[in-house]
């Protein structure tokens, strides 16, 4: 507790690659839940120990297959009912992962949990740079409420630039039916 | 060559799609480059391709109801009616082991049925399980399948399951939320409670949940129709819920009470309406350590245990509060897998496994039962 700033949480913890469970790396973080202000981001803080894998020639496979479709991707569903993935579409999820967190990030207090529950909806935006761009539509379920909150997210991903966010909204319930 | 065209020839400029068996591939490929004629590869293996298609096809194809409960397919989600069909295939070859109760029914008016597992005696003391209370966890409606079918498969030659059902009778409720269920198959996947209308609102449903009578209404439910966690206008407002606390008084003899969600891989006693500890907490603690270390045992899936306050958050109105309070000291709840990278939408190759971890963690806590009757 720090009086008149807000909650600090000391963490230590283990990184997983989800494509690799052998493959961890310790990890130890710092967050900070601000009083007052909740519609703050916490703040966080964190060093890795060690590397993370390589993951370019994966990326740039994947890079190179989108850039060479002939119509922008569509696709919906992701995963579908049954929790099945094609995959031509897992790095489209991978993608959403890793976007949703930062949209989790910006959204959490200490009482919510998120998790990207489903990708209802993903369009590919068309580009004049090198940039991919997809346009997506998520579903977030939060653990305490258990609500299953539809969110729209802009997400910009190059092999070489990383992931962006450039745009995100919280939708209304019925954005679902 | 045997070359198969998918897109024929038409004239120069063209492209042509062309299948070509394996033998033929370096000749083609030699004569094309020679003539610098360029391609590319669209598939790399057409066999591979088809043999999936096939398997899927198989399985969405598998609509027709099912024959016997030996052809069954455990390792994927099945609707309500190959369930109900599925129950009768059950009862009809272990007429002796295996019986049908209609417990009584859903807002719409869909049977509830719970399978009974007695091998005789009367009102003989028993356990319950009960899978499917909130529709979008479909890992567990799966689970309760594989669970009535294990339990016909081994009550003869599992010593353990065998010596439960020589004392005890099983009772298991494999689609608690029929309505709910077939919303998500229809409608919409991630719908959770049931489908009871209520005036003075637009939106549907009650979570099952939370109506029941333990702390109903309090901290740790919503009294908003629209929320996931309404309580309902009161305590077992909801036909499904007042089907099986109906049943559990009318019986009298209820040792052991174990309801099954998902996700988060967490097994709980009570309360969660409370802070007070139950008076059998030590016990309760011990039988969830020894419950959860049996789950891991078998793929290593790791389980955290606890009250259900402080495990998870404060929730009112809970199933096992309620049966905790009517005097059935083993009641737990389960929450199965995964931890959140699919949630509710668990590949249905992770079903089986799923249900055998958990199955060895029921047996501990029947087998508990068993041994400290009460």
């Amino acid at each position: 507790d720090i009086d008149d700033v807000g909650h600090k949480y000391h963490l230590e913890l283990v990184l997983e690659d989800v494509l690799d469970k052998d493959s961890t790396v310790n990890c130890t973080a710092e967050v900070l839940y601000h009083l007052g202000n909740k519609n703050i981001a916490p703040a966080v803080q964190f060093t890795i120990e060690g590397e993370l894998k390589n993951t370019d020639e994966a990326d740039n496979i994947f890079y190179s297959r989108i850039k060479s479709l002939e119509k922008e991707l569509v696709a919906e569903n992701i995963p579908d009912s049954h929790g099945s993935v094609s995959p031509e579409m897992e790095p489209i999820r991978l993608l959403a992962q890793v976007a949703s967190g930062y949209v989790i990030w910006q959204n959490s207090t200490e009482n919510t949990k998120f998790q990207l529950a489903q990708i209802k909806h993903v369009k590919q935006v068309k580009r004049s740079d090198d940039c991919l761009e997809f346009d997506y539509m998520i579903l977030l379920h939060e653990m305490v409420s258990q609500e299953i909150i539809p969110w729209q997210m802009t997400v910009l991903w190059h092999p070489q630039h990383g992931v962006q966010v450039t745009q995100d909204s919280c939708q209304p319930k019925h954005a679902l039916e | 060559l045997q070359l198969d065209f998918w897109l024929a020839p038409r004239s120069p400029g063209y492209p042509v799609d062309v299948r070509v068996p394996f033998p033929s591939l370096q000749p083609l490929k030699a004569h094309l480059e020679a003539n610098g004629v360029f391609y590319s590869i669209m598939i790399e293996d057409v066999q591979a391709l088809v043999d999936h298609e096939q398997t899927e096809m198989l399985r969405s194809s598998r609509r027709q109801l099912p024959l016997s409960t030996n052809t069954f397919d455990y390792a994927t989600y099945h609707s309500l009616d190959e369930i109900y069909t599925f129950m009768d295939l059950l009862v009809a070859e272990n007429p002796n082991l295996v019986s049908k109760l209609e417990i009584g029914r859903s807002t719409e008016n869909r049977p509830l049925y719970v399978l009974k597992f007695s091998k005789g005696g009367t009102n003989r003391p028993a356990i319950w399980i009960d899978t499917g209370i909130h529709s979008r966890e479909w890992v567990t409606q799966a689970s309760g399948v594989w669970f009535a079918k294990k339990i016909v498969l081994d009550h003869e030659n599992d010593k353990g399951l065998a010596s439960i059902l020589d004392k005890m009778d099983i009772f298991l409720e494999i689609v608690v939320n029929p309505d709910g269920f077939v919303f998500t198959q229809t409608q919409n996947r991630m719908w959770r409670k049931t489908r009871s209308r209520h005036p003075g609102s637009t939106c549907v449903g009650v979570d099952p949940n939370r109506n029941w009578d333990a702390g109903f209404g309090g901290p740790g439910a919503s009294r908003n129709p629209c929320s996931e966690t309404y309580h309902g206008p009161y305590a077992n407002s909801e036909p499904e819920v007042k089907a099986i606390v109906d049943f559990v008084k009318n019986h009298g003899n209820i040792k052991a009470f174990v309801s099954i969600h998902s996700y988060s891989q967490l097994l709980f006693y009570p309360y969660g309406y409370t802070s007070t500890p139950v008076p059998d907490q030590k016990e309760l603690d011990q039988i969830s350590k020894k419950a959860v270390a049996a789950l891991s045992s078998l793929y290593g899936t790791n389980y955290k245990y606890g009250s259900i306050i402080t495990t998870i958050y404060q929730a009112s109105g809970g199933t096992i509060d309620w049966t905790y309070n009517q005097g059935i000291k083993y009641s737990f709840t389960f929450e199965l897998r995964d931890t959140g990278r699919y949630g509710f939408l668990l590949p249905a190759k992770e079903i089986v496994p799923t249900a055998q971890e958990t199955w060895l963690a029921l047996k501990v806590i029947m087998l508990h039962a068993r041994d400290h009757p009460y």
